[in-house]
């Protein structure tokens, strides 16, 4: 029967041809815009971390007070007199502090120009925190992090570039100037977005190829590639006096692996925060933050609002596309009220003319996918012409895409047939009979 | 003379189709104007203007890969020369901070020393004693830095300068109804002031993200050389040679010395760019939505006249037999014209008042997610009067079609 329904599906989009294809491009276009847009909302939206994300947490001490800080909201990094006190308490099971650096790997050969890949300091706490995976090798010992050793972590890309993919844990690479021992080769692993670090890149720029230790990092008066904030205060001049001021830039994570960890390790932070009034670095009541990752890229707002607002805009859109739809196929259909009259008198019931009538829905809305799959398509392809290049290349056509697009135009539109059907169905045999 | 009770008992027994249309309508005119409005928005947003002359002007950043402190200083004065002495270049300046270059640096600054609260957050653009007059920024007042009053410093050992020049939005900001030339500005929480020796006409902030469209104005120019930040090389090219000096550009430099950083690509984070890649760079946010929301309202229009005019053809069809009585009973051409455009009129008519209530909530709801301005009436009544047309001109169509059905329809039994 539906094989048959189907047919009759077909043969009717063929006899009012410019109705049929109205509906078919209306449809196509709501569903087109509405995927397209949700392509690059799913890859700006997406958890970076989805194992973890509820396990690591942004650490935020208020150093700036009421008078300096943004609507009582700390500020996103700590100053490194704080960042310092917690990574030697280490009150967590696993804990970083962090900033991103600006090094360049120099090549001993001389016609090689040098790279700056992207490139973090941080403790070697992060790479299990982080669930960064070796191929060779691994992170760096404490001892490397207390001695301020010139050990270096390098990524897959950087390894096959230098080394040409060999194991190259041992050898030594020059960045900047400084020689450094390789401890470990990562695997691939490019978080999108670089949750722990919204700020300095947006989130979405190209993986992270180098790690080096904090401490190291700060022994070579490395400056933050990232922000600094130093609210209304002079600290003076020197990197010293730099390090012992309340300017805010070091990031710090911690992983607290269960609810109660979170709230004991909150709990310390506000002990913390009010040692530092008694001590007199404060003059304000403890205000600290600890936000697990979805809390902090909801905060950071990773989610940039014009990929809200345009998501938004295009589902209006398509829900008035439907609205035409509803319209063009009521008149589709009752203008087949004798036909139907017809079918009713000869005996089919109601459930047939329903199922008759949404199959015809259905075969519209798939009719209207397959040409909103081609213009999804033209759509993903011109993301770019739009959003930030970092961010369009993360926009793909993938399979889940491809189906959601089909899916989306069939369902939609037999949702939208569902009243047109309804009142075909309502059409009583004698009537229409006795009209003609 | 029209009569509208006819429409209405008609529509009365179209209730499905009168309600859709209607729906159809009060959606559209809601998108449409808060999409018009937006668009309006985005356009005033990236039509600002940046105080400099924007053609023929080059921004290339390199940064060391090895040298530090002073070292720096001669590196950056042997660049210097070598772009100078490139064909086509009229002048080079370098600096750490420019119009529209996506980020950079803000402090507050202040007319008194230990200010509890900053006078205004301002830019901060450490600059040399070319950069004036390569950007081709007006200075109205006072004098540019002179050579010997660049200093060569890293940025955590930025001493107070003795001079500043600040844009006269910030001047009159800090100083109102009163000439800045010669007073004191202290600034980040100095202790000693500086004092300001120019004032610039206009002259846009380091970004054009709407964080900052409070400060877009307010720029301090410092007499420095900052030795560990991303400087950029601001080059002004004789008129029509841009495109030459581009080439040879990233080449000359490496030349010089290769131990640098010049990053390749397109975007933001390139090391070469025109100003108008600077400028489209800084606004291709805005830009994006604004086309997105020009193509919506685009296809929205035209499938709801689409819409409009199919559900029209229909309920023609379905009245071909009383449209044939009407005719042999003497109605005319035009009576019918009328009918079905005064029919679309009320439908629209409904369909808008009903918009007007959504357009204002969607508003509503746009402020408090996104931070919006509020929709202002001239929009609703533009999009009102949008659509009424639209309705016209869709039926106008079918209607004229109606309009030449014969009386001998009336006749016949279908």
């Amino acid at each position: 029967m539906f094989a048959y329904y189907f047919e009759l599906g077909l043969r009717s989009l063929r006899r009012n041809p410019v109705l049929t294809g109205l509906m078919i491009v209306t449809i196509a276009f709501g569903v087109a815009a509405s995927m397209t847009m949700y392509s690059v909302f799913r890859a700006v939206s997406n958890n970076p971390i989805p194992q973890k994300s509820s396990q690591l947490y942004a650490v935020q001490i208020d150093n700036f007070g009421p008078q300096n800080n943004q609507n009582s909201e700390p500020p996103d990094e700590l100053d490194y007199i704080d960042a310092m006190a917690l990574l030697k308490a280490h009150r967590a099971p696993r804990q970083t502090a962090l900033y991103p650096v600006k090094l360049s790997v120099i090549s001993d050969d001389a016609s090689q120009f040098p790279i700056r890949p992207t490139t973090y300091a941080i403790s070697n706490n992060a790479f299990p925190m982080f669930d960064i995976p070796f191929l060779y090798g691994g992170g760096w010992g404490t001892e490397d992090d207390e001695n301020r050793a010139s050990v270096v972590v390098i990524g897959r890309a950087l390894n096959d570039r230098l080394f040409h993919g060999a194991n190259s844990v041992g050898r030594e690479i020059n960045l900047s100037g400084h020689n450094y021992r390789i401890a470990g080769v990562m695997d691939s692993w490019d978080p999108k977005p670089l949750f722990f670090d919204l700020a300095s890149n947006g989130g979405f720029a190209d993986a992270i190829q180098l790690f080096i230790p904090m401490s190291r990092a700060v022994d070579l008066q490395l400056i933050t590639a990232g922000g600094t904030d130093c609210g209304a205060q002079n600290y003076g001049t020197g990197w010293d006096a730099f390090l012992r001021s309340s300017c805010s830039w070091v990031i710090y994570w911690a992983e607290l692996p269960s609810k109660a960890d979170a709230d004991a390790y909150r709990q310390y932070l506000r002990d913390y925060a009010a040692a530092q009034q008694r001590a007199g670095r404060y003059g304000w009541a403890p205000n600290v933050r600890l936000r697990d990752v979805s809390q902090w890229l909801d905060y950071e707002h990773a989610v940039p609002p014009e990929s809200k607002l345009s998501l938004y805009l295009s589902l209006g859109f398509l829900v008035i596309c439907l609205v035409n739809t509803v319209g063009l196929l009521l008149a589709k259909f009752m203008r087949r009220a004798s036909d139907i009259g017809v079918r009713r008198a000869l005996g089919a019931s109601r459930r047939t003319v329903y199922a008759q009538f949404l199959i015809e829905g259905a075969t519209i809305g798939l009719a209207g996918g397959v040409l909103g799959l081609l213009l999804t398509g033209v759509g993903v392809w011109s993301v770019g012409l739009i959003f930030d290049a970092q961010i369009a290349r993360l926009a793909t056509l993938d399979f889940s895409l491809v189906a959601l697009t089909l899916g989306v135009a069939v369902l939609a539109t037999v949702l939208a047939a569902f009243y047109p059907t309804w009142r075909a169905a309502q059409i009583a045999p004698a009537w229409q009979l006795k009209s003609n | 003379m029209l009569q509208i009770k006819p429409v209405l008992a008609a529509l009365k027994r179209h209730k499905a189709g009168t309600v859709l249309i209607g729906l159809q309508i009060a959606l559209t005119l809601a998108i449409v104007c808060n999409a018009l409005f937006l668009i309006q928005q985005k356009v005033t947003h990236l039509s600002r203007t940046t105080g400099i002359v924007e053609s023929d002007l080059l921004t290339v950043g390199s940064e060391w890969t090895n040298a530090s402190g002073a070292e720096v200083g001669s590196l950056v004065r042997t660049d210097l020369q070598t772009l100078r002495q490139l064909p086509g270049v009229a002048d080079v300046g370098v600096s750490y901070g420019y119009p529209l270059r996506g980020g950079g640096w803000n402090d507050g600054v202040s007319t008194k020393p230990d200010a509890k609260q900053s006078a205004a957050l301002a830019w901060r653009f450490f600059v040399d004693d070319h950069v004036l007059s390569v950007l081709g920024a007006k200075l109205i007042a006072g004098r540019n830095f002179r050579p010997d009053e660049i200093h060569v410093v890293d940025s955590h050992n930025l001493v107070t300068p003795a001079q500043l020049i600040i844009t006269k939005a910030l001047a009159d900001k800090v100083y109102p109804n009163q000439s800045a030339l010669g007073k004191p500005l202290y600034i980040a929480a100095a202790t000693s002031p500086s004092t300001i020796i120019g004032i610039i006409d206009h002259l846009q902030g380091g970004s054009a993200s709407s964080w900052s469209d409070a400060i877009s104005d307010y720029v301090v120019l410092e007499p420095k050389l900052l030795t560990d930040k991303s400087n950029a090389y601001l080059v002004r090219a004789q008129p029509g040679q841009l495109s030459a000096i581009t080439k040879v550009v990233r080449t000359a430099l490496f030349k010089t010395n290769r131990m640098r950083i010049i990053p390749d690509g397109e975007g933001e984070g390139a090391g070469v760019r025109s100003f108008a890649q600077v400028r489209e760079q800084a606004y291709k946010s805005d830009r994006g939505m604004a086309i997105i929301m020009s193509v919506i309202c685009a296809v929205l229009l035209i499938i709801t006249a689409a819409g409009i005019v199919g559900l029209t053809s229909f309920w023609v069809s379905q009245r071909r037999k009383q449209i044939g009585v009407r005719r042999a009973l003497g109605a005319t051409r035009g009576d019918i014209l009328s009918y079905f455009l005064a029919e679309n009129f009320l439908i629209s008519l409904g369909g808008v008042l009903a918009g007007i209530v959504l357009a204002f909530g969607m508003s509503l709801w746009l402020v408090m997610h996104f931070e919006t301005q509020r929709l202002s009436l001239p929009y609703v009544l533009v999009g009102v009067l949008l659509l009424l047309l639209l309705g016209q001109a869709a039926t106008l169509a079918p209607a004229l079609r109606a309009s030449c059905i014969s009386p001998v329809e009336a006749t016949r039994s279908t």
